[in-house]
């Protein structure tokens, strides 16, 4: 594809998001989009659960298949050489993605495991593992661990289990009706001993971005260590883990135009230096004995066995299709994606968005719910007019019940939505609530919830 | 009919929104729920985990119409009996009363007020030999016709068959049934 000139200083919205023929163009490079289904085009509106990859990302893995197949960091043949030298230099592109050092970036499955490494090393180091240096990780009654409402399972769960294993105590931010997080309570919660803070970047059900630069300065008052869960955002804006502040962030391959089966975890040089293992095995040793093992530096510390190699160089494939197309323009298009998401929505009778309204920044998605319709009713009506959308909690049963609904039905755009896909969406959305025969927002004409 | 309305046929819709055998308010817990002698209790809470829909389904079993006596001790427990009917069977384990409550789509809250329906005062064996119906009409990708003869309402579930994402949904309802059956019969 054409790389498009990143510009130096941002024009206004318009002229710097992509326009309708760049978006038509981008299409053409994923083969999955030009599919019927159900006898009509698809209209894939489902990215924000998994995104599809472009021919490219495809072709990258095949060609390590065909090309260069062999174990990294280990034997010394020539195919093993090239092997590892596109392992790493996919690394070296991811982390530049994301602003990170190269070696501040360690693969993992997906960003779920990324979030279990963290909490496991925390874990182990409550154990007394990891020596002097990993003190700062270990957790025990009457310290704290914080996350807020709105969090996905999987930045919520790795944070349960682990104050069960250490003792200490979880607590949580509130989310307010609009979706955004209670500061104010923050600052209350997030105390002296306040040992980690984990957050999502953006919320998945609601698109709200929460303000990064707050939350970790609330964070660094009291020293605690921070957790961006950047799943929702490193796909969709440009993010540079550096400049936010952060301790930690992870994200996932699969949302990102990349394959499934990769994701990475972002640690501050200092903090992976200091923290130990956790699991372990072959690569990530030095020397070995029948009773201890010596540890490899970071990032191979953190990769027992053999890594998910085809999938790192596909991810970096992605990474090349984002950055030249541009993620700034990305972002731009689908800002205003989910601004005409926000205000076609607003029109329908008996449609609630969940979190912000018209005019209030948001990710490129949003999730409704329907009055009187289930929404697995509503992802059935529109599956059969080929439009693809996630319904059920969305892995945010907390955040869901939060806002006074069980499930909900989410329409999530990305660089290849089309502004005809979103009035798609919406005009068979408003069709909904006639084809089930609920004509007014009264509890007696539902024919689903409770 | 379009393949929408097949899924969705009227009679779905209709006891989507009627809901027979649902409780008022969700079904606490029958461990404290004592049982007159010869009758038993089963319930049982189902979750479908791709959406998170629930029901809880409570059923009582008899092995014969209610004397007088159960009569006065099952006036005092959360759940009506049907007394001296002549339509219920005799001296063989039927199902006096399902009661249910659920959060859920159409499919599987209609599922639920037609297995109410359908169940009410049939004697266990036969409820069963329904359940194992049901499912093998639901697991059947639409290759069995429903018999309206045997399956009633259910009939309409027959289009459920062709949607696999959704087959969980209908089936909810009856899985419970099941377990609710094991647990009173087990008693």
């Amino acid at each position: 594809m054409t790389p498009f000139p990143s510009p130096t200083s941002p024009p206004p919205r318009s002229a710097l998001a992509l326009t309708d023929v760049e978006v038509e163009r981008i299409r053409n490079d994923f083969p999955v989009l030009s599919q019927r289904v159900n006898g009509h085009p698809l209209t894939y509106l489902d990215s924000g659960a998994t995104s599809q990859n472009p021919i490219s990302v495809m072709e990258a893995e095949q060609e390590y298949y065909e090309q260069r197949n062999a174990a990294v960091h280990r034997g010394a043949h020539s195919l093993a050489v090239i092997a590892t030298e596109s392992f790493e230099l996919a690394r070296e592109k991811v982390a530049a993605f994301v602003g990170a050092h190269t070696d501040e970036i360690v693969w993992t499955s997906n960003a779920t495991e990324a979030i279990n490494l963290i909490a496991y090393s925390f874990s182990n180091a409550s154990l007394w593992l990891g020596g002097p240096a990993a003190r700062r990780f270990r957790l025990g009654a009457g310290d704290e661990i914080v996350v807020t409402e709105g969090e996905h399972h999987a930045n919520l769960i790795p944070w349960q289990q682990l104050a069960l294993r250490t003792g200490a105590t979880l607590r949580f931010i509130p989310v307010l009706d609009d979706g955004s997080l209670d500061l104010a309570a923050a600052s209350e919660i997030v105390n002296a001993k306040t040992r980690v803070l984990a957050f999502t970047h953006a919320s998945n059900v609601t698109g709200v971005i929460n303000p990064v630069d707050d939350i970790v300065a609330i964070a660094k008052g009291v020293g605690a260590v921070t957790v961006l869960d950047a799943c929702q955002t490193v796909p969709h804006l440009p993010v540079n883990v550096a400049a936010l502040g952060v301790d930690f962030a992870v994200f996932s391959g699969h949302k990102m135009l990349g394959p499934t089966g990769v994701g990475a975890l972002y640690g501050r040089s200092e903090l992976l230096q200091a923290m130990p293992p956790f699991l372990t095995g072959g690569s990530m040793i030095t020397t070995v004995s029948m009773e201890a093992a010596e540890f490899l530096a970071p990032p191979q510390r953190f990769e027992a066995g053999t890594q998910r190699i085809s999938q790192a160089i596909a991810l970096a494939a992605a990474v090349d299709y984002l950055t030249e197309t541009g993620m700034g323009r990305i972002a731009a298009w689908e800002a205003e994606l989910g601004q005409r998401l926000v205000a076609g929505l607003a029109e329908i009778p008996g449609v609630r968005v969940l979190g912000p309204g018209v005019g209030v920044e948001r990710l490129g998605l949003a999730a409704v719910d329907v009055a009187g319709v289930h929404a697995h009713d509503v992802g059935q009506f529109l599956d059969d007019a080929g439009i693809a959308v996630r319904v059920g909690h969305h892995c945010a049963q907390p955040l869901h019940k939060r806002l006074g609904v069980t499930a909900s039905t989410r329409a999530s755009a990305y660089l290849y939505t089309t502004t005809q896909e979103i009035d798609l969406f919406l005009a068979t959305l408003a069709e909904v609530r006639p084809f089930f025969g609920v004509t007014d927002a009264a509890s007696s004409n539902s024919i689903g919830g409770k | 009919m379009s393949d929408l309305q097949n899924l969705y046929q009227q009679i779905i819709l209709d006891h989507a929104k009627a809901r027979h055998g649902a409780a008022t308010q969700a079904l606490d817990s029958i461990d404290d729920i004592g049982m007159p002698d010869g009758t038993y209790l089963g319930q049982s809470h189902q979750i479908n985990t791709t959406c998170g829909d629930d029901v809880t389904l409570r059923v009582v079993v008899l092995i014969d119409r209610p004397t007088p006596e159960q009569m006065v001790i099952f006036d005092s427990l959360p759940f009506e009996i049907s007394g001296d009917d002549p339509r219920l069977p005799q001296l063989i384990p039927y199902i006096n009363q399902v009661q249910w409550s659920g959060d859920g789509c159409s499919i599987s809250m209609a599922s639920a007020s037609v297995l109410h329906d359908l169940v009410t005062g049939l004697p266990v064996a036969e409820a069963r030999q329904l359940i194992d119906t049901f499912r093998d009409v639901l697991r059947s990708r639409g290759k069995i016709e429903p018999d309206e003869e045997v399956l009633g309402d259910a009939a309409a579930f027959g289009g459920v068959s062709r949607y696999p994402a959704r087959v969980k949904c209908a089936m909810l309802p009856w899985v419970a049934l099941e377990a609710a059956l094991n647990e009173a019969q087990s008693l």
